[in-house]
């Protein structure tokens, strides 16, 4: 069974007849954002996440079709102009990033997080409560957690 | 791809109800969080679906003119812990909604999925069942409502019946003003992960005594459980370190926790004891707070 759609993917509206069994996840990678990564499958990981109407989500156990109507954002178009974002650019600074799997989920979640507490005094437990969705098994998270408060800094 | 056969987006519970009952075999969909996990393991059980997605009706959270607050049951995690209707009149509930799973999955996770598909570690029910909540119910027949304390009837066997849709979640006035509240949810990690054992518990004071209190458990027996006995007992005693260590004691004689991969019974024995002092305690506490 298909279904058409419309989105707003990346800043650009797109309308798709796609198949109603698809992950957004699967739809986005077959739109060639790659950055967007199947890891557990089940929630747990968050090597998926993108932005949904500027909230993280788990693309993996999200049906493409509900994407319609919605923005949906992921690294990929946090590059405006060959400009990386300045959430992306933290993560660089930091050393934030290791074998990089679960970095473009990590950066969706921190540049939602960004938009939320910018400005606001914010601890460290708050930005762990808040990445806890996201699973990082090389850089132990300090130099992670060093990015996103230097992007809530200025 | 996920294994699904038939799939139907609805415009309203009515027009769902009438499709479950014309397809046996469908069930509903709405965070997802559950079904596209079973369906991605293979659950044949899950190929019809009848999608309510953000279904407008079931989404919104309301304080009546009798001061019930009324929580579609579309509503997601994330709505529970920032709802300003909810931190005013039920923050247990925002407490316990913030102990589920990750942001992402609190983001589309719904509190009528965390009922339905009745895990006894369900992060929501402890708190419904101490707030003894009433579950608005459409079915076949028409509109119901059933105390979530009649709700389950065993490890992942509830009381609907096809044809029937959860509409909403109902705290009643008389059930908020005045308790003090606290819900703990004890796992092996602080964030990500399912309930060892979840208590939460109420208790309104008369002057240095307790007036009512109402203690529940999840994981601690086939379904959430209140702990009836202990509550029975808790009934016009004095508050003092000694009444609350014997209060918690009888916890034990409703519960009924099980040896798992996750935690050994006499584990779960020892966690429910500890916690039900701790939770008394704070409920107590903050029903000193909130008088």
């Amino acid at each position: 069974m298909r279904k058409t759609i419309s989105l707003e993917l990346n800043g650009e509206q797109h309308t798709k007849n796609i198949d109603i069994r698809l992950s957004l996840l699967e739809l986005l990678r077959e739109e060639g954002l790659t950055s967007v990564k199947h890891g557990c499958g089940v929630g747990e990981c968050g090597a998926c996440t993108v932005l949904v109407n500027n909230t993280p989500i788990d693309s993996c156990m999200y049906l493409a079709v509900w994407a319609d109507g919605k923005t949906i954002r992921t690294t990929e178009g946090e590059v405006k102009e060959g400009e990386v974002s300045q959430v992306q650019q933290a993560y660089i600074d930091a050393g934030a990033v290791q074998c990089g799997y679960c970095t473009p989920g990590f950066i969706m979640t921190s540049t939602a997080f960004v938009e939320k507490y910018k400005g606001q005094s914010v601890d460290r437990e708050l930005i762990r409560k808040e990445h806890a969705g996201n699973l990082c098994r090389c850089t132990g998270y300090e130099t992670i957690i060093c990015a996103i408060e230097s992007c809530l800094k200025d | 791809m996920f294994n699904i056969e038939k799939y139907n987006k609805v415009k309203s519970v009515s027009e769902a109800v009438s499709l479950l009952e014309k397809n046996p075999q469908a069930k509903l969909i709405a965070g997802g969080t559950d079904v596209l996990i079973r369906l991605r393991e293979g659950e044949e059980e899950y190929t019809e679906l009848i999608d309510i997605h953000e279904l407008a009706e079931l989404m919104n959270i309301e304080k009546k003119q009798n001061g019930d607050v009324y929580i579609g049951s579309a509503v997601t995690f994330s709505q529970l812990m920032e709802d300003k209707i909810i931190k005013d009149c039920v923050p247990v509930l925002a407490q316990a909604a913030g102990t589920l799973g990750g942001p992402q999955v609190r983001n589309v996770a719904t509190i009528g999925g965390n009922l339905c598909n009745g895990a006894i570690s369900a992060d929501s029910a402890a708190a419904l069942f101490v707030l003894d909540a009433v579950l608005e119910i459409e079915g076949i027949k028409g509109t119901r409502e059933t105390p979530v304390r009649e709700f389950y009837l065993g490890p992942g066997k509830v009381v609907l019946e096809q044809g029937d849709v959860l509409k909403a979640v109902i705290i009643k006035q008389e059930n908020y003003t005045g308790f003090g509240a606290n819900y703990y949810k004890y796992a092996m990690r602080n964030a990500m992960d399912i309930a060892t054992i979840g208590c939460a518990a109420t208790c309104k004071l008369d002057g240095e005594k307790v007036a009512e209190l109402k203690i529940a458990f999840t994981v601690a027996a086939p379904k959430p459980m209140r702990a009836q006995t202990a509550e029975d007992a808790a009934r016009g005693k004095q508050v003092t370190a000694e009444n609350i260590e014997a209060i918690a004691a009888l916890v034990l004689e409703d519960l009924n926790p099980r040896d798992s991969w996750r935690a050994s019974k006499n584990f779960r024995l020892h966690i429910i004891q500890t916690l039900a002092q701790r939770v008394i305690t704070a409920a107590i506490e903050d029903s000193g707070v909130r008088q």
